[in-house]
């Protein structure tokens, strides 16, 4: 599905990404731990195409978009929910998840619009109640839902979250979890870019492990729960010999 | 500096010939000088939704916004020696809503994410550029369209107070156009996603979203509205190269006495300060009436930024 091979790129000379490589499956959820500034968010803007990548290669779905805007990626299909939710707070609830589905309006038409936000507001109860409400008023965790169902209006085949436990409350991130677990169940694809490494490695099938811009472990997701340098650096637990 | 008060509004004859008597203020007085408020105020309306239109897709104010209402009048005045009136007026609109997509293709669209500082600093620049071309184009001059319905001197009397035509064309042009466009924005997808990009720039990129095209035709929008109110408004209030100033700080006024982004705000804020202003010429010199209007500008910026008509709430979610 998505396939990154030797990515380098940052902001202006500062080079955040160094030689990164990674692919992500049909079907499943892949996770990428790391910590603040090892260049998570980095990553997912450049594949995006709001960070333009210096060097390197990525295609998704056979199609090379390494150079693309961030507009025809996600017309391509992979959308992003961006870390801190960036929700239209000046809009409403129902605006928001419409505005989300502008590239399926273009594709299918207002009609696969309206059957998609009725998806979405299953999926996110929540949102219904709150359809008419200004979203900058919405919670935290109300609006990382918003977030993440305008994001799914668009009916993406990859969808990229950066950080959606980010200052949620335990509560909310499992919610969050369980609908991510549930898009999986649903065919859907997920890259999880999360600090909160032990929920995201208990719901991913395989991870990477990011560190100053490089990936320095990968592999299957209870493998990197095993591993010794994973659990002392992202999962806080020392094993006592 | 840039807002000195150069320019100063010609109140319709009526008015002023009924001027020695305002230290009486007869009933008729009184209705005309609400009638002379209100025309002067739904053209204050304007501008301010011509500034509001770009506040809304670029989070900026278009210092140039006056520009384009006098660009409107002064290009329908040229093209009068070849065309009919209307076609004139529908001429000069589009040529002024072209002039607005290449300012913004030109000096705006190519930043790399620009600060709004800057781009406030270009549109003040702009302003400027416009208005010494206008000058090397149209010289001095005062010009005039001629009045859409008989001259100068044609009133409708409503008992004892005597209107001119030109003031129901301005008043239904600047309604049928507030109306227009807050429907465009509330119920047509592209005024939602122009909003989108007001209210989230970054999410209305990773929405699918082409925000460039959008910032573009925000421009057009309001170079369109604007040169259409300097159309209509032109037999009343003549048009000079700079006369697009004062109107820019009048509707900068506006906009935010009525809360910026606001439409509806920004007519019921329109009217009440050309209302305040015609009843002002009854209590201090005409010359004052730009005074009036800074003044009411600072006050709204220290008491109450988000305007009288602004939602705090709304206004605490905005950028700027």
């Amino acid at each position: 599905m998505l396939k990154v091979r030797n990515l380098d790129a940052g902001y202006g000379k500062l080079r955040v990404l160094k030689n990164i490589s990674l692919h992500v499956d049909k079907g499943e959820i892949v996770t990428m731990i790391g910590a603040n500034g090892a260049g998570k968010t980095t990553l997912l803007s450049a594949i995006i195409g709001l960070v333009r990548a210096g060097s390197g290669e990525i295609v998704f779905r056979n199609q090379d978009c390494t150079k693309k805007a961030a507009r025809w990626i996600v017309a391509a299909g992979c959308v992003l929910v961006p870390e801190g939710r960036q929700v239209f707070a000046t809009m409403s609830v129902e605006e928001n998840l419409i505005l989300g589905g502008y590239v399926l309006q273009k594709a299918e038409g207002k009609r696969a619009v309206d059957k998609e936000l009725g998806h979405q507001y299953e999926l996110f109860p929540v949102l219904r109640e709150r359809s008419r409400q200004l979203a900058g008023t919405l919670s935290g965790g109300e609006q990382q839902m918003l977030a993440m169902g305008r994001a799914l209006m668009s009916r993406p085949r990859l969808v990229m979250m950066d950080e959606p436990s980010t200052g949620l409350a335990p509560l909310v991130v499992r919610d969050i979890f369980r609908v991510i677990a549930r898009l999986r169940d649903e065919g859907s694809t997920v890259l999880l870019v999360e600090q909160n490494a032990r929920a995201a490695l208990a719901i991913a099938d395989r991870g990477y492990v990011l560190e100053t811009g490089k990936i320095i472990v990968q592999g299957p997701a209870e493998d990197l729960l095993a591993n010794q340098d994973v659990q002392r650096a992202y999962l806080g637990r020392e094993k006592i010999e | 500096m840039l807002f000195l008060p150069v320019f100063f509004f010609d109140y319709s004859s009526s008015v002023s010939i009924l001027c020695p008597l305002f230290s009486i203020m007869t009933q008729a007085l009184f209705f005309q000088y609400l009638f002379a408020g209100i025309s002067y105020g739904v053209i204050y309306a304007i501008v301010a939704i011509g500034f509001n239109i770009i506040y809304n897709t670029t989070g900026i104010i278009n210092f140039a916004q006056g520009e384009f209402v006098m660009l409107g009048g002064m290009i329908s005045i040229s093209l009068l020696h070849f065309f009919p009136l209307p076609v004139a007026i529908v001429l000069a609109v589009v040529i002024t809503m072209l002039v607005g997509a290449m300012i913004e293709i030109v000096f705006i669209r190519w930043l790399d994410s620009p600060s709004v500082l800057r781009m406030i600093i270009i549109t003040i620049g702009l302003s400027i550029l416009i208005r010494e071309v206008a000058l090397h184009i149209w010289g001095e001059s005062i010009r005039s369209l001629p009045y859409f319905v008989g001259n100068e001197l044609t009133t409708v009397a409503f008992g004892p107070v005597r209107i001119s035509p030109q003031v129901f064309w301005v008043v239904g042009v600047c309604g049928i156009t507030v109306v227009g466009l807050s429907l465009f924005f509330k119920l047509t997808s592209v005024g939602r996603e122009m909003r989108a990009c007001s209210a989230n720039r970054t999410a209305a990129i990773l929405c699918g979203i082409n925000t460039r095209n959008m910032v573009t035709l925000s421009f057009m929008l309001s170079a369109g509205i604007g040169a259409l109110a300097g159309c209509v408004m032109s037999p009343i209030t003549y048009t000079q190269y700079d006369s697009g100033t004062s109107l820019a700080i009048k509707g900068f006024t506006v906009a935010i006495l009525g809360g910026l982004g606001n439409s509806m705000g920004a007519v019921a804020a329109g009217i009440l300060l050309g209302i305040i202003e015609a009843y002002s010429v009854a209590f201090v010199p005409l010359a004052f009436q730009d005074a009036i209007s800074i003044t009411i500008l600072l006050i709204i910026l220290f008491v109450k930024p988000h305007g009288i008509f602004g939602s705090s709430d709304a206004a605490r979610l905005k950028e700027f």
